[in-house]
């Protein structure tokens, strides 16, 4: 078998005229051939794109098949992996050639090495644990025609955005977040906002803020939010409960800002302050701005 | 309409890390003085199918477990939230079913107890958290899936659904039968149950089976777990130094900016 790298992507005429795209960048970079099918990602139905992509798979067979976490791609491997006859596993921070895939596990608090059993391995790997592939030439790409799903018992009627186009949390390198401690939704808007807007940080909070529904639940970084993995997460009013830290567990740097000392959050800390954000955030706010001009 | 929902046992995932400790040899976590709980996303998923029964009416909730003889306390506790019936599949065979296996027993499980138009399960669980289980059952059944889904309303002869997507929502109409994985949000954090709801749940009847009756093989083919280990962070967290806040501050500003600056 030849070390072949394919890149499949959901394009529609529109987005492939400016793409020089996402696809075509990642063949560039690895020299690879791109398919692509021709059904806009805008446009996603699910049966839709996993019959396309079942069919695309079957006639290329790769022995593994790269995934990103995004919610599509975590609702399609599993099923992408039963009708090739695959396995597939989730959440990949590693994998070999002999299609062992390390994983975190219980929360953050454990890691797993999982040995797939059949091919095609179908993996979502989580994002940024892999730097990104550079430079080489554009191939052009081989399209398909999508394919038609006569009967969808499922139909997307509706797609609503509650982000202003930012990055996804996901690939953010520098996330400022708030938990309980900050209050109230004026905390958030007042304090922690500007002082991500000077940091060139995106936001994000913990489940009780996203429950008490001072932020919006697309911010929600846990357990049953996001995983994200910053170069630095500055966790302010967060007490680091393990709900939470499960979601942090591939940051590369972790600092808060905390009242109480005892917090579990200064556990996981590179430094930190332990003092209430409202005296700090101002003042640091203060000294960003001072400092950077 | 007949819902579905499975239920999961796991290890309280809120015991801390410093409490945490693993069975190299056996691959799993050790029990230690820990509590069992019902997974959370599989108590949203019994929460979201409770509200639905409640606006549309006509709706037999029936709640299924495959796990240990203790997954009985997780399906008590559903009767108690006032699902209808309750069934448990015991795992004699093998501690570790991978989620091709567990997608497995519970199709052949959901097959047995009857004809069912939604099957719910959590969108992950809080142990291994694998987020397969909703997926591989729907095409073990040949059913449609929805991911991510934290509310349902009937639609004629349909359902509509609302699921989050990582920059806001979607509305999905799905015609039954579907499979739905379920997420958490404002609306469907898990009723607690009154305390004589939980009595009377105790004398409900259960429903049990083994995997041998369901005549599904629980060797894992799909995948197997070849490692399992404490990862060792080293992580001592500097206060930043300084007599006055100001002096805190000035050089917590520093540190931040020297972080940041590097990227």
């Amino acid at each position: 078998m030849s070390n072949d790298v394919v890149i499949v992507v959901f394009s529609s005429d529109r987005a492939a005229e400016g793409l020089a795209g996402a696809g075509e960048r990642l063949a560039s970079a690895m020299g690879g051939r791109v398919f692509e099918i021709a059904i806009d990602p805008a446009e996603y139905q699910i049966e839709e794109c996993l019959t396309a992509l079942t069919e695309t798979c079957r006639e290329l067979n790769p022995r593994a098949i790269l995934l990103s976490n995004d919610t599509y791609s975590q609702e399609i491997a599993p099923r992408l992996a039963h009708r090739l006859g695959g396995s597939a596993v989730g959440d990949g921070v590693a994998i070999t050639a002999e299609l062992r895939v390390t994983r975190q596990v219980y929360g953050g608090k454990a890691q797993a090495v999982i040995q797939l059993k059949r091919t095609p391995a179908v993996v979502w790997l989580r994002a940024r644990s892999f730097a990104p592939a550079s430079g080489g030439q554009a191939p052009s790409p081989v399209r398909t025609g999508g394919a038609p799903v006569l009967h969808a018992q499922t139909r997307i009627v509706e797609r609503r955005r509650e982000t202003q186009g930012e990055a996804r949390l996901e690939d953010a390198r520098v996330i400022v977040s708030g938990g309980r401690g900050i209050g109230g939704p004026e905390g958030f808007s007042g304090e922690l906002q500007p002082l991500a807007r000077l940091l060139g940080a995106q936001m994000a909070a913990s489940r009780a803020a996203c429950d008490a529904g001072w932020v919006p639940l697309t911010w929600q970084v846990g357990q049953t939010g996001k995983k994200v993995a910053p170069d630095l997460y500055l966790a302010i009013g967060i007490t680091g409960a393990s709900q939470h830290m499960a979601g942090i567990s591939e940051a590369k740097q972790i600092a808060a800002i905390n009242i109480d000392r005892d917090a579990p959050i200064f556990k996981h800390c590179r430094f930190g302050i332990v003092e209430d954000y409202r005296k700090v955030v101002p003042l640091l706010r203060q000294k960003l701005s001072a400092i950077q001009r | 309409m007949n819902i579905l929902v499975c239920m999961k046992q796991i290890l309280d995932p809120e015991v801390p890390a410093r409490d945490f400790r693993v069975d190299a040899l056996h691959k799993e976590a050790e029990r230690g003085s820990a509590n069992l709980v019902t997974n959370i996303f599989c108590e949203n998923a019994l929460e979201t199918a409770l509200q639905f029964r409640e606006r549309a009416g006509d709706v037999k909730i029936t709640v299924l477990s495959f796990g240990a003889p203790s997954a009985e306390d997780s399906l008590r506790k559903a009767l108690a939230m006032k699902a209808d019936a309750a069934a448990l599949v015991i795992n004699e065979g093998n501690p570790h079913p991978d989620p091709l296996t567990v997608a497995q027993v519970l199709a052949a499980a959901a097959k047995r107890l009857g004809s069912f138009d939604l099957i719910l399960v959590g969108r992950e669980s809080g142990d291994w958290g694998a987020g397969q289980t909703g997926g591989l059952l729907a095409e073990e059944l040949g059913w449609p899936c929805l991911s991510f889904v934290d509310s349902i309303e009937s639609a004629g002869g349909k359902v509509r659904v609302k699921r989050q997507t990582e920059s806001g929502f979607e509305i999905v109409e799905a015609e039954p039968p579907v499979v739905l994985t379920i997420t958490n949000d404002e609306h469907n954090v898990p009723r607690i149950p009154k305390v004589r709801d939980v009595m009377m749940a105790h004398r409900q009847p259960l429903t049990t089976f083994n995997t041998a009756d369901l005549g599904v093989d629980v060797s894992s083919r799909y995948y197997e777990v070849a490692q399992l280990s404490i990862p060792q962070k080293e992580s001592h967290c500097e206060f930043v130094p300084g007599d006055t806040l100001d002096q805190k501050v000035d050089a917590l500003a520093r540190r931040l900016l020297e972080v940041t600056a590097a990227l």
